[in-house]
């Protein structure tokens, strides 16, 4: 794949995340991970399986599928995510949660952790300056993931 | 909460389509209606099941109905729809040389009210407008798609083409995301179609009612978590420029039934 030669370029990079909210700090990426949890604690895995399946919310299945209930109602626009903690690191699911876009610019993936309110994003008023999911979300959504072996 | 999933309504439809990253080649040009159950097919193929029908006997009625200052029907200027009014739905937006932009089918019909019989506008999504506009579109089901080529509709459409293309919303994504690089694919329980507006105004199973077509881009924009434009908002005619370029050659189906 292409894209793991454009990951070994990256190298160590520090990336504030624009028009920082108070809702999102700032984090540092190393090659193709965040390796420091978004906010302090580990993550709780319960609530990130909740969070994953949580339609409204999360948004996750309406892209994903997984071993995740109501496997009916999922997405078929993204890979299935069964397995994924075998294929990558805690930090390299946490970046790409955090923010797909820099691992594939073109990615239909929504960055979670960017607040997205940019001229003409018209971004509606309920979800101005805010990221999609909180630190401690992310966090949870991370923990459960990695946790996901086979 | 208006959210993503309320594009993602259940359906057990899986059919797979091919990723083109660069608009739908003509062959693979496929309508709504190709990508639902064979059950909802029937629902729209039968005239006596089709709901949308209603709407249509009620717009019969309505252009028969003198109204405004003016005391005159639809039928006093323009007689027998299903002769004056055939393929005029094929070609729609128009453009006006009075506003100097397009006019889609509704906007035609309220200024029509307004300035032929001198009545009130009808209120957007009202059962009396969505009732003669799908009696009007109805006068060209069968027909092919065939916009209008008057040059002085191309801004407007490259204008439509650029909004398709622009990423929006808390979520940013563009209509071109869903409808031309993932067409076929589920996004949740739903088929993504390829947003062909051949059927509108249609009677949408989830609405429970029929809608119009800006109805249709206010949802996908409100599920993108984007701030929608306004009903008769001059954006969403440049859109359905748009949608109806890209649809050409499809034929029109109102009221066509969707989930
Ligand atoms: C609108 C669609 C969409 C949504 C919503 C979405 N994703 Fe993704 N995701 C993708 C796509 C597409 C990819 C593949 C990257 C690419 O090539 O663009 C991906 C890739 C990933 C990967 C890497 C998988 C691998 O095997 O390499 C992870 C992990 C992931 N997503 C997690 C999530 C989580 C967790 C959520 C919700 C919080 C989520 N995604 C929501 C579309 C989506
Ligand atoms: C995240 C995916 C997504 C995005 C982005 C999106 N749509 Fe849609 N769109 C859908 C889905 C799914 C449906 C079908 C809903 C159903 O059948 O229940 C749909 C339906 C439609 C239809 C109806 C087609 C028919 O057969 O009647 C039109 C037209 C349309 N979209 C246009 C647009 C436009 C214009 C935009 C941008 C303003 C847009 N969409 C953005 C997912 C999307």
């Amino acid at each position: 794949m292409m894209r793991v030669a454009f990951l070994a370029l990256m190298g160590l990079q520090l990336a504030a995340s624009p028009g920082a909210g108070e809702e999102t700090g700032s984090y540092v990426v190393t090659g193709d991970a965040i390796m420091q949890p978004l906010v302090g604690g580990k993550g709780d895995p319960a609530r990130g399986g909740a969070l994953i399946s949580d339609r409204q919310r999360s948004l996750c299945t309406l892209c994903h599928s997984g071993p995740f209930p109501d496997a009916h109602l999922h997405g078929t626009l993204a890979p299935d995510l069964t397995g994924v903690g075998a294929r990558l690191s805690g930090g390299q699911i946490r970046l790409r949660v955090v923010d797909m876009k820099r691992l594939a610019p073109n990615t239909i993936m929504p960055s979670y952790y960017r607040v997205a309110d940019e001229q003409g994003r018209r971004v509606a008023t309920a979800w101005r300056s805010k990221p999609i999911l909180s630190g401690a979300d992310i966090e949870d959504i991370v923990a459960y993931l990695a946790s996901l072996k086979g | 909460m208006h959210a993503l999933w309320r594009l993602a309504a259940v359906s057990a439809a899986t059919i797979c389509g091919i990723v083109s990253a660069a608009g739908i080649e003509d062959g693979e040009k496929r309508s709504g209606f190709d990508f639902m159950t064979p059950e909802t097919q029937a629902l729209q193929a039968d005239d006596m099941s089709n709901p949308g029908m209603l709407w249509v006997l009620q717009g019969e009625q309505l252009w028969q109905q003198a109204e405004g200052r003016a005391d005159v029907a639809c039928a006093g200027c323009h007689d027998n729809a299903s002769r004056t009014m055939r393929g005029v739905a094929a070609r729609y937006p128009a453009f006006e040389a009075a506003r100097g932009r397009p006019i889609d089918l509704a906007g035609r019909i309220n200024s029509c009210r307004a300035e032929r019989q001198q009545a009130e506008a009808l209120a957007p999504e009202s059962d009396a407008l969505l009732a003669l506009t799908a009696y009007v579109a109805h006068q060209s089901r069968g027909m092919p798609i065939t916009p209008a080529t008057d040059p002085r509709l191309a801004p407007f459409r490259d204008n439509g083409r650029r909004l398709f293309q622009s990423r929006i919303g808390q979520l940013d994504l563009s209509c071109a995301s869903c409808h031309d690089d993932n067409w076929g694919k589920r996004l949740g329980g739903s088929v993504i179609p390829q947003a062909h507006p051949t059927g509108y105004p249609l009677y949408r199973l989830e609405w429970q009612t029929v809608g119009s077509l800006q109805r249709r881009l206010r949802n996908c924009m409100v599920g993108v978590r984007a701030e929608p434009f306004a009903f008769g908002a001059p954006e969403l005619v440049d859109l359905e420029l748009h949608l109806t370029e890209r649809a050409r050659g499809l034929l029109v189906e109102t009221p066509a039934v969707r989930p």
